[in-house]
């Protein structure tokens, strides 16, 4: 997908005004909130269990070659194969090959954010594959013509509305026709257009939640089962992962996969956990005759050397989102690129640019909720400074906001003129107000009195007083 | 004992009865209280627009203005979290400046936190129902939590309400509500929402910060909830207007 995180600000405008947007967000925002405390309060050992999740991921990443060619030798061992792709374009090439050798029309696909990062349905698409989402909120937004707004519930932006009339449009065809009113009877049909696809495919492509060193084996998590059967009834398997989804052993993975699920769900453990380790065997009763792992870096081993490595602890559970009151506000579309929120505005700029990203690490209050519910205490205000200071540093901040920070800290150096300038300043708007204690209006302050009123200063600086007092 | 006493641009230039209620309260711990005439702006500003040079170059002279005293006190978790937590991360890669930040961290108390330390027995009182607002450096960076619920209890004839959703910013975030004034309005309006339906009539917080921007937008709405800083009505100086009322 093409970014439009340059245009942060227009997005978050034309999102506040949805007014079916915002019905959507509040509804979701409350039921993640509640379920993951929920979750958490009834596990008493889960700060221990956070701490063991982040030494497995820093320990792993500091020894990430090794895990990888561990896994690679492993997946071989088990007779499948491993690409290695630096970019994304790698990525979609290799994808392309597998489904060409295998002489594929139809690609069922489980849902996969790094599919979603190096665009493959696109690239299937214009190669003239047919791809068709299995997981449902991919599935609906594959159908709209959207990106995913969240990482693990890609449609939470649309009403049961919205996805009602999607389905009516599109399963006339099918000869589906009875109206839906709840939400069964949109999974029923979702269901029966799916089965088809599930049957009739020829390739299935899964994302991995974790990558086991030890086995070979890649992990996903679902609520839906589609993955389990985009993986297993195709004939080939292709497993989307970025590089830094390697954990060393199964017993690392089931401590991450116990942090994943309550972060993100408030689930003790999703539905549908399952490990696939390579192509069906002579004695297996089912399996896919072809197993593939595309490794994704598309950045990520700069990421590994550099101030934002602790962003490669991420396990993709949307608690930073989900908790972030500026996504709450917005919604995932208005972030422009495949990962929004929090965790969205430290990756976007890593991935597309910090010219293109400029805007989203400035999105923050900074207030520090995604890193208290983050499972893996990755510091999101750390690293979203460390944004900015590369982006002040590269002069991109905006002019008029690089002058006030410069005329601020030109007083703020010289106590003296600061005291007469706040002296100047207190004083005139105290009288300015006329009595009345705030602004309605300031020329100046337009941004904020929008929607606010300016409490207006006491009159006399603290410090006039303070001296004033100590002197008689 | 001898305090020194950050008194926080904010509370110098719009709201300086914040800082007097602070002296009243440090004096009344029996503390002498002393204002170093050098500081301004502890730099957070420039910190979190990511100019680092000009953050330290404001950080220097306030942490030599304060390494006299055993004792530094801010009205202000946002700017307390500044001195405790950033002054030293800033220093980091300059061994002499970094040990003299962690020696002003470790003497560096937001206001409430070091009043409950110190034993503070309080003479307010109060008749109405009061919220608190917890900053999100109070709550985050300093895990001041306690400490102003526990001092709000000593206030005669108060009796303390909580906030729905109190872990949510209110979108000040210092330069956030320039950068971004629709999505700060819109969690500004969600915030004083839910201090309305707390039923309260007097709304507290230990940040002059979030105050500002709550009390813009309760006044904005007409509303009667009454706006102080914590440090007023523990001193008993809500005599004044509150913040964004006219003088009576």
């Amino acid at each position: 997908m093409k970014p439009t995180a340059h245009a942060f600000e227009r997005n978050a405008r034309q999102a506040l005004h949805d007014a079916t947007l915002q019905q959507a967000l509040a509804r979701a925002r409350g039921g993640f909130v509640d379920k993951r405390r929920a979750a958490i309060e009834a596990l008493p050992e889960f700060a221990a269990l956070r701490a063991a999740g982040r030494a497995i991921k820093d320990h792993t990443l500091a020894n990430l070659d090794h895990y990888l060619l561990r896994f690679e030798a492993q997946v071989q061992a088990k007779g499948g194969q491993v690409h290695w792709a630096e970019t994304p374009e790698e990525a979609c090439a290799a994808v392309l090959d597998i489904c060409r050798q295998a002489g594929a029309k139809l690609v069922a696909k489980g849902k996969s954010m790094v599919g979603e990062e190096i665009a493959i349905n696109d690239a299937l698409e214009a190669a003239g594959f047919e791809v068709v989402e299995t997981d449902l909120g991919e599935y609906i937004i594959q159908i709209a013509h959207e990106p995913p707004s969240h990482i693990i519930a890609p449609a939470v932006h649309k009403t049961r509305q919205q996805i009602t009339e999607l389905f009516e449009g599109l399963h006339h065809q099918p000869g589906l026709t009875r109206p839906l009113q709840t939400v069964p009877q949109i999974v029923d049909e979702a269901r029966q257009v799916l089965r088809d696809k599930f049957l009739a495919a020829d390739v299935g492509i899964t994302g991995a939640n974790f990558l086991i060193a030890e086995t070979g084996s890649a992990v996903i998590v679902t609520n839906e089962g589609n993955g389990d059967l985009s993986a297993t009834l195709p004939r080939v398997h292709i497993v989307l992962a970025s590089i830094e989804k390697v954990v060393p052993t199964l017993e690392d993975a089931s401590v991450l996969l116990r942090l994943l699920a309550r972060s993100a769900t408030g689930q003790e453990i999703t539905s549908y956990t399952t490990f696939f380790t390579g192509p069906r065997r002579a004695d297996d009763p089912d399996g896919p005759e072809e197993f593939h792992v595309v490794l994704i870096d598309n950045g990520r081993s700069a990421m590994l050397a550099g101030p934002y490595r602790e962003m490669l602890r991420c396990i993709r559970c949307g608690a930073c989102l989900n908790h972030c009151p500026v996504y709450g506000a917005v919604g995932g579309h208005a972030y422009g690129w495949v990962y929004p929120g929090p965790m969205g505005a430290v990756l976007t700029p890593l991935m597309v640019g910090l010219e293109e990203g400029r805007p989203l690490p400035n999105a923050s209050t900074l207030c520090g909720r995604c890193e208290a519910v983050c499972p893996m205490a990755i510091p999101l205000p750390k690293l979203l400074r460390e944004h900015r200071r590369q982006e002040f540093a590269r002069h991109l901040t905006p002019p008029r906001a690089r002058w006030a920070l410069a005329a601020w800290a030109f007083f703020a150096r010289r106590p003296q003129l600061y005291r007469r300038a706040a002296r100047l300043a207190a004083g005139l708007l105290g009288k300015l107000a006329r009595g009345r204690g705030r602004f309605r209006s300031l020329p100046f302050a337009s941004a904020w009195t929008a929607a606010r009123d300016l409490p207006a200063p006491q009159g006399e600086t603290f410090m006039d007083q303070w001296r004033r007092r100590n002197k008689s | 004992m001898r305090v020194a006493l950050f008194v926080t641009c904010l509370v110098d230039l719009m709201r300086p009865s914040v800082g007097f209620a602070a002296v009243k309260l440090l004096e009344g711990l029996g503390a002498e209280v002393v204002v170093p005439p050098e500081q301004t702006c502890c730099g957070q500003p420039a910190y979190n627009s990511g100019d680092l040079a000009t953050a330290r170059d404001l950080a220097r002279p306030l942490v030599d203005a304060l390494a006299g005293f055993e004792h530094v006190v801010v009205p202000s978790g946002s700017c307390a979290g500044m001195l405790v937590k950033h002054y030293p991360e800033l220093f980091e890669h300059e061994p002499e400046w970094h040990a003299k930040a962690i020696t002003l961290a470790r003497r560096t108390r937001e206001l409430s936190a070091f009043l409950a330390e110190h034993g503070a027995r309080l003479a307010a009182s109060h008749a109405g129902r009061v919220a608190m607002h917890d900053s999100c450096s109070a709550r985050r960076e300093l895990n001041v939590l306690a400490e102003p619920r526990a001092l709000l209890a000593q206030v005669d004839g108060l009796e303390r309400v909580e906030i729905k959703e109190a872990e949510t910013c209110c979108g000040f975030g210092g330069t956030f509500c320039v950068k971004y004034p629709d999505i700060s309005a819109r969690m500004v309006a969600d915030k004083a929402a839910a201090v309305i339906a707390s039923g309260a009539d007097t709304l507290v917080s230990g940040d002059l910060g979030c105050l500002l921007n709550i009390a813009g937008r309760l006044k904005r709405m007409e509303s009667s909830v009454r706006v102080y800083h914590l440090a007023e009505l523990l001193a008993g100086m809500t005599e004044v207007p509150g913040i964004g009322e006219a003088g009576r």
